[in-house]
């Protein structure tokens, strides 16, 4: 099969699966369970360290 | 030890392109040879002044800004020169004795088209982009900037492209592809520069103290990622000699029709608009002072645009040798993808929900609503024209440009100004914007003049396209191209109007930003521990 077919078919069939697929694997994962708490955590992430860096360590822990 | 590799590259960097300027086969590729051997040589120098002292210990308990800040005052700048441009060409169609006879091949609008497209996108959407995103990923994953001073090769090394383009365009180096015009040496100039973006914007991702990436930095690094994808495959192309500035593309016809707009869509998409979008899920909820409406929404948002993004490109080339399916298939992604948009766009409004008195009080929030609302109308309208039928009558007119100014002027535009006034306070610790009203002066003046432009183009656009479609009874068509262009003066000058107003609006901007930097009372030291002076 010439390069043209070959990509064409597997475009439209495995490849097209494969990322329809991510992406309702996406649309999923956002909406787990316990996702809700996270998110407004994250949401509040601009309105930390507005003025300077982290300090060195222990930062990683949720500081709210 | 460092200075000493610095100085033989530059100093080879220096002795090439005084070669490259000596051997140049045409003019534009002996400017530009020249701008770089005057460039690396300051360099030289400046390197070799300062080898053997010292080096400065940088304090890594504070953000790096002062990049950001050259950023602000570029971007600015940029603006002006790119509406300025677009201005005057906007009279040139209106009054063509503005191509000036003595300027002929030089400043006529075929010249600066390009140079106006190029200087707003690029030099003032590209500035706009590269210091909006240093400040945003600095402070949402709470580390320094990564890289020292990568962070100023990038800005230098951008604006450099910025200044090798704009020069070579004037002078004849142009590949002729819409938004890709530099030439091969420019390209890979630019990709340089923006590997070592990526390399900033990935590294302090990766040294964040914050446990998640925040959405706005998953839209910086797609739009980062995916440029440098597009830059290097719509480039592909053969110098003809390495001495001057003509090239061969790779591909060719069909193919080459597709790359270019796969490139030059996604230009829009990931450029103009995912870049963007991370200034808005950063700023807006900033300036309201409130979280984004909904985290999970953002999420969707992101994955849905990028994944039907990329798709888009074909509607470009309706009714031409492109096979009917690809057209089709770029022409049903573009109708979906209005889903997302619009659910970006609820996104950004419902976060005043709550707030809505803000619109009445800050012109600034007001700003970037408003840009919301650009982004809506012209995710909206895009995908409306992408529609085959739809193209056939909007396709080639004008209609296409007020789309395209309503996106840029509305959204991009507005969103930036908004940033601007957001961060020039913060950046030089200002208590407070110079003057609100100048906001509201810049934002009324800003808003109408976009509404003359694109009310404008939409009349011109659709009479254009009639006039060209119509027959008479026996089937000839019934107006030459002549009449066309002649019916539509008065639109054009409307819309050169409306580009007066709009840069009236952002001289008063500059104005502004600049007396809040000289005049606007500064925050005191002790409510702001250690002001840095970088």
């Amino acid at each position: 099969m010439e390069t043209y077919s070959f990509l064409r078919e597997f475009a439209d069939s495995w490849m097209l699966m494969v990322l329809f697929a991510f992406f309702i694997g996406v649309i999923l994962f956002v909406f787990r369970p316990g996702a809700s708490k996270i998110d407004r955590d994250i949401a509040e992430i601009p309105f930390r360290h507005e003025d300077k860096p982290a300090p060195a360590r222990n930062a990683r822990a949720k500081e709210v | 030890m460092n200075n000493y590799i610095k100085l033989i590259v530059l100093g080879l960097i220096t002795l090439f392109a005084m070669i490259a300027a000596n051997f140049a086969r045409d003019l534009a590729y002996m400017v530009n040879a020249l701008t770089i051997m005057l460039v690396a040589g300051g360099l030289f120098l400046w390197t070799l002044r300062r080898t053997g002292e010292t080096p400065v210990a940088v304090d890594q308990s504070i953000y790096m800004d002062d990049v950001v800040r050259a950023g602000v005052i570029a971007t600015a700048l940029w603006g002006v020169v790119g509406f300025l441009a677009g201005t005057f060409i906007a009279f040139q169609l209106a009054f063509p004795e503005l191509n000036f006879e003595w300027a002929q091949g030089y400043v006529n609008f075929g010249k600066l088209r390009p140079l106006h497209t190029s200087a707003v996108i690029f030099a003032f959407g590209g500035n706009a982009l590269i210091c909006t995103s240093f400040y945003v990923v600095q402070r949402t994953s709470a580390a320094r900037l990564w890289g020292g001073n990568l962070g100023w090769f990038v800005f230098w090394g951008y604006n450099l492209f910025i200044v090798l383009a704009a020069t070579g365009y004037i002078l004849g180096a142009t590949q002729s592809k819409e938004y890709a015009e530099p030439e091969w040496y420019v390209d890979l100039w630019l990709t340089i520069v923006w590997l070592s973006y990526l390399a900033v914007f990935l590294g302090t991702i990766v040294k964040r103290k914050e446990r998640h990436i925040y959405v706005a930095n998953w839209f910086y690094l797609s739009f980062i990622i995916t440029v440098a994808m597009l830059h290097v495959v719509n480039n592909l192309s053969i110098p003809v000699s390495i001495w001057g500035s003509k090239s061969v593309q790779v591909f060719s016809g069909v193919q080459d029709a597709m790359t270019q707009w796969w490139y030059g869509h996604n230009a829009v998409g990931f450029f103009l608009t995912a870049g963007f979008l991370g200034m808005m899920y950063y700023f807006v909820p900033k300036q309201a002072e409130r979280p984004i409406y909904s985290y999970k929404l953002s999420i969707i948002h992101f994955w849905a645009l990028i994944f039907l993004y990329i798709w888009a490109g074909p509607h470009h080339l309706h009714y031409t040798a492109l096979p009917d399916w690809a057209g089709t298939l770029g022409m049903v992604f573009s109708i979906i993808l209005w889903m997302p948009s619009w659910g970006g766009m609820i996104n950004g409004l419902m976060t005043l929900s709550g707030a809505w008195d803000k619109l009445r009080t800050d012109p600034v929030i007001r700003m970037m609503v408003i840009s919301i609302g650009f982004y809506g109308m012209s995710t909206f309208e895009g995908p409306m024209m992408s529609i085959r039928a739809v193209n056939s009558l909007s396709h080639y007119t004008d209609w296409t440009i007020g789309h395209v100014h309503s996106g840029a002027l509305g959204w991009n535009g507005m969103i930036t100004f908004g940033a601007l006034y957001f961060l020039v306070p913060k950046l030089w610790h200002r208590e407070r914007l110079y003057s609100l009203s100048l906001v509201s002066w810049h934002f009324w003046l800003a808003t109408i003049g976009i509404i003359l432009y694109a009310a404008s183009m939409w009349v011109t656009g659709i009479m254009e396209g009639l006039m060209w479609r119509e027959v008479d009874a026996n089937g000839f068509l019934v107006n030459s191209f002549a009449d066309t262009v002649g019916a539509k003066f008065p639109m054009y000058v409307v819309r050169g109007l409306g580009g007066v107003m709009y840069i009236t609006g952002s001289l008063i901007m500059c104005y502004n930003l600049f007396m809040t930097v000289r005049r606007s009372p500064a925050i005191e030291a002790g409510a702001h521990d250690a002001v840095p002076a970088e």
